[in-house]
């Protein structure tokens, strides 16, 4: 027996002897006290939550796992900008849950999580019921701010049909594609980017792409605006590289000193005000306004100030509420972006922990990894990619890994990431729900 | 230090000591985990995904050189050459040893 399994045996007959020291009864999991399987229950069916209720039974087959989410299926907001290209479909971006549940065996509740209390470890749901867990897991995604709470003025939930956003896929994908493709040629199309942090830092950048080829072959003449809120963006030299090479002057980028930020909008005219009061009028309008984490995130005591949800860089157990772990765009993860394949890496790793804390063992010490492909005309993608590890429970980026795409590559390198993001997308997918 | 079940052996006021046991923070990164960050493009098995290659049925010495090349540069890639480059040669060593234990 090695000395670090000395170690463990000692900490756990330690545990018991605490725990058998204590008049109280405690609150230690199901397992530990010689009961049924432990329960744990996953919030959100996306890229976080399903790989993570997906491993927790890989990993530990007897495991309860309940799966909340409202959704019958998963549109993944990976190549929704193929969508509005008309490259893809809807369908073809849709995933269904059944082989969570058939194959894995978790269990599927369709409802939505309303209410967390971490002291009782019950969830509550919008249909009334209440779930209790030995452990939770979170990964509801983002809210978009109204005006109210930081967002942009005149933004308000009538204004998306107006000017879809389209960073929920489904109905406003599709909703944003039938503006684009009632747009006359000649026209103009204006998207708002956002400030840091936000879901998919290339997102807007590969959305401007997907539209720009879909003018290029149907509406040559038409313009594109994007107006940022911020200074730089993600593969910035990379994107303006693939942007001259394929559409010529038909991109203008406004940064935040240009005065690029919208600060409000004008549903009715689709008139996009920035800080310094300049007007754009546009034929078509996206707006991509600020974002923080989903609701139930934060009306639970998940969240703090900034909106976003501080975790432990190794388990990602939330530092406000123990006994539940937010992974995905809600947590804060930085340096790894709000990515989905971020969420997945991390879904894992949640994973791992908790079923090594409910089995009263330390966890193993995780490792992630980021790549966002983007595609930026046919045949022609550009990618960024990160490596990390936890340091002293903080999340650290490897030095000298990842970085993006080589800008001297030739269009056979961008051809081959082309053909490579679509494989990552069905490995990705399939991770998650097959 | 981890939270949950020493919460309750903290609240206990049974804490004795326990700072000073190791921290996995300390310790190599779990090989499992390891292995699986590949899994969001190689295939949820690692038996590869369309145009990405299978990670499955390849001797140690196979894995070993090509994470090595990559990480050198000597081998030109589109991706691999960015993440190789994160890991130690320990942690490909473990990688391959891993790897080539898979069916
Ligand atoms: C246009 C666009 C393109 C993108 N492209 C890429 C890309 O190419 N690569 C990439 O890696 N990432 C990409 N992303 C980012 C990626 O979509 C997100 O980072 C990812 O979805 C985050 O995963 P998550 O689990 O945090 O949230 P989600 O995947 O959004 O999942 C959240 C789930 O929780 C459910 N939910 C929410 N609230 C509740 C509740 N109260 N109760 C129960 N369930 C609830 C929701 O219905 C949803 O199913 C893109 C994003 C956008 C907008
Ligand atoms: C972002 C997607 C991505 C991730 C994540 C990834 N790979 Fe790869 N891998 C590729 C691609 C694409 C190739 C083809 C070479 C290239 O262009 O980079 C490849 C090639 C390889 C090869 C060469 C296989 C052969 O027979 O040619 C090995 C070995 C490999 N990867 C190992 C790994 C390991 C181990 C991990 C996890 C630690 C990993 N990869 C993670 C995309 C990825």
């Amino acid at each position: 027996m090695s000395k670090r399994e000395i170690s463990r045996l000692s900490r756990r007959r330690f545990t018991q002897l605490a725990a058998a020291a204590a008049a109280a009864p405690l609150l230690a999991p199901a397992v530990a006290r010689g009961q049924a399987a432990a329960h744990v229950v996953v919030v959100g069916g996306g890229f976080g939550g399903a790989t993570a209720a997906k491993y927790l039974k890989k990993k530990a087959p007897d495991l309860r796992v309940t799966l909340v989410e409202p959704n019958e299926s998963f549109i993944t907001c990976p190549y929704s900008n193929l969508v509005l290209a008309g490259w893809r479909d809807l369908p073809s971006i849709t995933h269904s849950y059944a082989a969570l549940r058939d194959r894995w065996g978790v269990e599927q509740v369709r409802d939505e999580a309303v209410g967390i209390d971490a002291d009782a470890r019950t969830v509550t749901l919008a249909g009334g019921d209440s779930l209790s867990y030995d452990r939770l897991i979170v990964s509801p995604g983002i809210d978009l701010r109204p005006p109210e709470e930081g967002g942009i003025a005149g933004y308000d939930e009538a204004a998306h049909e107006a000017m879809p956003h389209a960073w929920k896929p489904g109905a406003q994908t599709l909703l944003l594609r039938r503006q684009l493709e009632a747009m006359e040629d000649g026209g103009t199309f204006v998207l708002a980017a956002p400030p840091n942090p936000f879901r998919c830092p290339p997102g807007p950048y590969e959305r401007a792409s997907m539209i720009a080829a879909y003018f290029k072959a149907a509406k040559p003449n038409s313009k594109i605006l994007i107006l940022d809120a911020k200074e730089r963006f993600s593969k910035q030299g990379l994107f303006q590289q693939g942007w001259a090479q394929h559409y010529g002057e038909m991109i203008e980028w406004v940064s935040l000193s240009a005065d690029g930020k919208v600060v409000e909008v004008d549903p009715a005219s689709k008139t996009l005000i920035t800080e310094f009061g300049m007007e754009h009028t546009a034929d078509v309008a996206n707006v991509v306004p600020p974002q923080y984490a989903k609701a139930i995130a934060r009306n639970s005591g998940l969240a703090d100030e900034s909106g976003w949800c501080p975790v432990d860089g190794r388990t990602f157990e939330s530092a406000l509420m123990p006994g539940v772990h937010v992974v995905g765009d809600a947590s804060i993860a930085s340096p790894m972006p709000k990515s989905g394949f971020a969420a997945n890496s991390q879904g894992k790793t949640a994973a791992d922990a908790v079923v090594a804390l409910l089995a009263e063992r330390e966890p193993g010490n995780p490792a992630w990894v980021n790549t966002c492909y983007s595609h930026v005309a046919p045949d022609y993608a550009i990618s960024v990619a990160g490596v990390y590890k936890a340091v002293d429970g903080k999340i650290v980026s490897i030095e000298g890994s990842g970085g993006v795409s080589p800008t001297d590559a030739d269009d056979q390198v961008r051809q081959l990431e082309s053909v490579y993001a679509d494989a990552w997308y069905d490995s990705i997918t399939s991770d998650m729900f097959s | 230090m981890r939270r949950g079940l020493w919460a309750v052996s903290l609240a206990a006021g049974l804490a004795v000591g326990l700072s000073s046991l190791p921290t996995a923070a300390e310790e190599s990164v779990d090989i499992r985990l390891l292995a699986g960050t590949c899994a969001g493009c190689h295939g949820a098995e690692l038996q590869g995904s369309g145009a990405i290659p299978t990670l499955r049925g390849h001797s140690a010495e196979y894995i070993r050189f090509m994470l090595t090349a990559f990480k050198s540069g000597e081998r030109q890639a589109t991706v691999m050459n960015r993440l190789a480059a994160g890991y130690a040669d320990s942690e490909i060593d473990a990688l391959a040893d891993y790897l080539s234990s898979l069916q």
